[in-house]
């Protein structure tokens, strides 16, 4: 290749890592970030024209699986529902695994067929391919069903699964080797994918519903880094750039996640957290006694002659969908002169920034949500910190409790606030299974309910005041 | 290692630097954003889709062909049009309600409010 002429198509591609780069750049304020993603759109249409222009074949194929595809695409990103987005972007995500993984199959069948020379290298990143973007693609559908809750959120866990994993493991290695050895290779890469797509699924199935926005961040790294080996089999530099930017972007998040809780990546993939819960949650009932409760009346009173009210919002919130009645609550506090800030741990829900969606939704400007570190200093000048379907990202067990399982996670310190109201269904323990010493604090107080019904009772109230 | 390989890792692992770097200028606000965009960013398998489904042999026949192509489009479809619906939700300053129902106080909208892009 190195003194043979660039193919002409080499060029747009070219164009399209280039358009890539520059829409990702974009993503770094929420004021360009649309423009990003158009660009990046615009991007992947000089890709695909260019890659159409080459003079394909077989368009009754391509015609019919683009409308399909595209169909289902559109109409299923603009009917869901903003509180549904972890698990649309889990199968979306899978779709890309799942196509790369076909594309590497595809490919060496080809080659096999038309009697091309199979190299090393096509063979050895052919076999990556098809299992990485396998374990994506089964492991994103898993994902997928937990977050539907079609599936228990639960980890699920039984005696010698990791020594059942590695076994597969071991077998997805030992039947790419034979692809590698060009023993009957098509046979053994279809073995290695269908293998890969088993442990794709037991590998998920023992992380938890917190512990989602870990493995959500970690299925999108392997999908481009699937994406990016694709490119070495097709000899596609378009492939390997856009590739290895949505690999480092997953591994850059799954990093900063796994930092948030103050876990290490394997422990978050193979502790099973929060698989043991019926001792902790027998106690969380024993201490209710401790807890003080309030009235929505009283809240509102709370909440209307404060200055600052930090909103602390949690995955219950999304249960709820109470985003829209903590917007109403934000604007009548407002009218009255109180300032109303959001503070957002970044594991809180099931995906990296999910909370910031969720509250963009219901129009609360992106100005007012709080980091973790920006905000925890402020909790000294505030009246009245309202928890709102969080709780271990609260706990202050965390700081202190040296034997709590969440010691050393970072938490928002909730605790230093003048008044402290958190909104719950029940006294039943977080996903964790931890108790939270917040609730028995003397300065917090529960209301309990549904998050939405509590928070709109509060509304009411405040507006007769 | 031929010259052709060496070639592709090395722009792989550029390609790899530039991610890291501009990826960790994105403020935490937008990692929802940022996962659905570089979700759609790697649909960008559906080149390579469109090429292995396309050619005159079809190693992987019209079933297999016609599935990889709609995993392909709806990865890239899909997401730029999600990405493009949480976009458009986030603003600096919410609109007014066009009621004229304005509180005479004070208004809070300039007490107070963080410089943007304090997480960037």
């Amino acid at each position: 290749m190195t003194s043979t002429l660039a193919r002409p198509v080499e060029i747009p591609y070219l164009v399209t890592g280039i358009l890539f780069i520059i829409g990702l750049r974009y993503l770094s304020s929420p004021r360009t970030a649309r423009l990003g993603n158009r660009l990046s759109a615009l991007g992947m249409a000089i890709a695909l024209l260019a890659t159409a222009a080459q003079g394909l074949l077989n368009w009754g194929v391509l015609v019919a699986g683009l409308v399909v595809g595209i169909g289902i695409g559109i109409y299923s990103a603009r009917r869901v529902p903003m509180t549904a987005m972890p698990q649309m972007v889990a199968i979306f995500n899978g779709a890309g695994g799942g196509a790369a993984s076909l594309v590497a199959l595809g490919e060496l069948l080809e080659r096999v067929s038309t009697g091309t020379h199979v190299g090393g290298d096509v063979s050895v990143t052919a076999s990556l391919t098809a299992i990485i973007g396998a374990i994506s693609f089964s492991g994103s559908v898993v994902a997928f069903l937990k977050l539907q809750e079609v599936m228990t959120g639960r980890p699920i866990v039984y005696p010698g699964q990791q020594i059942v994993n590695a076994a597969l493991l071991l077998l997805i290695l030992m039947s790419a080797g034979f692809v590698v050895a060009g023993d009957d290779p098509v046979k053994w890469l279809a073995v290695a994918l269908c293998g890969s797509l088993v442990l794709g699924v037991l590998f998920t199935l023992p992380i938890g519903g917190a512990d989602m926005p870990v493995i959500i961040s970690l299925l999108n790294s392997f999908t481009g880094l699937a994406a990016a080996l694709t490119g070495f089999v097709l000899s596609n530099n378009v492939l390997i750039i856009s590739g290895a930017l949505v690999g480092a972007s997953g591994t850059l998040l799954t990093l900063m996640m796994g930092k948030a809780m103050n876990r290490s990546v394997g422990n978050v993939l193979f502790g099973a957290f929060g698989a043991v819960s019926p001792k902790s949650a027998a106690a969380g009932g024993a201490n209710a006694a401790n807890v003080r409760s309030l009235s929505a009346d009283d809240v509102a009173a709370l909440l209307a002659y404060a200055n600052q009210v930090v909103v602390v919002p949690g995955y219950g919130m999304a249960v709820a969908q109470a985003q829209h009645s903590i917007r109403d609550l934000a604007d009548l506090l407002e009218k009255r002169g109180v300032e109303v800030k959001y503070a957002i741990h970044p594991v809180a829900g099931r995906m990296p920034g999910h909370m910031n969606v969720l509250l963009a939704e219901a129009n609360v400007p992106y100005t007012s949500l709080y980091d973790m570190d920006d905000i925890n200093p402020e909790f000294a000048r505030t009246d009245v910190a309202l928890v709102v379907g969080a709780n271990d990202v609260t706990n202050p067990a965390a700081r202190s409790d040296k034997g709590s399982p969440i010691y050393g996670m970072p938490i928002i310190d909730v605790d230093k606030a003048e008044n402290v109201i958190v909104l719950k269904r029940s006294m039943k323990s977080g996903f964790a299974g931890i108790d939270n010493p917040l609730y028995e604090d003397p300065k917090t107080a529960m209301l309990f309910g549904d998050a939405k019904k509590s928070i709109d009772a509060v509304n009411a109230a405040v507006k007769t005041m | 290692m031929n010259e052709h390989l060496l070639t592709e890792i090395t722009v792989f692992i550029l390609s790899v630097f530039i991610g890291i770097e501009v990826i960790s200028k994105v403020p935490t606000t937008l990692h929802t954003p940022l996962m659905s965009a570089t979700n759609a960013i790697h649909g960008i398998v559906l080149v390579g889709a469109l090429l292995v489904a396309g050619t005159a042999h079809a190693p992987l026949g019209p079933v297999i062909g016609f599935l990889l192509v709609v995993l392909a489009s709806l990865n890239v479809f899909g997401g730029y049009t999600v990405t493009e619906r949480m976009l458009q939700m986030f603003r600096p300053k919410a609109p007014r309600p066009t009621k004229t129902d304005v509180d005479s106080t004070i208004s809070v909208d300039t007490i107070g409010q963080p410089k943007e892009n304090r997480a960037a």
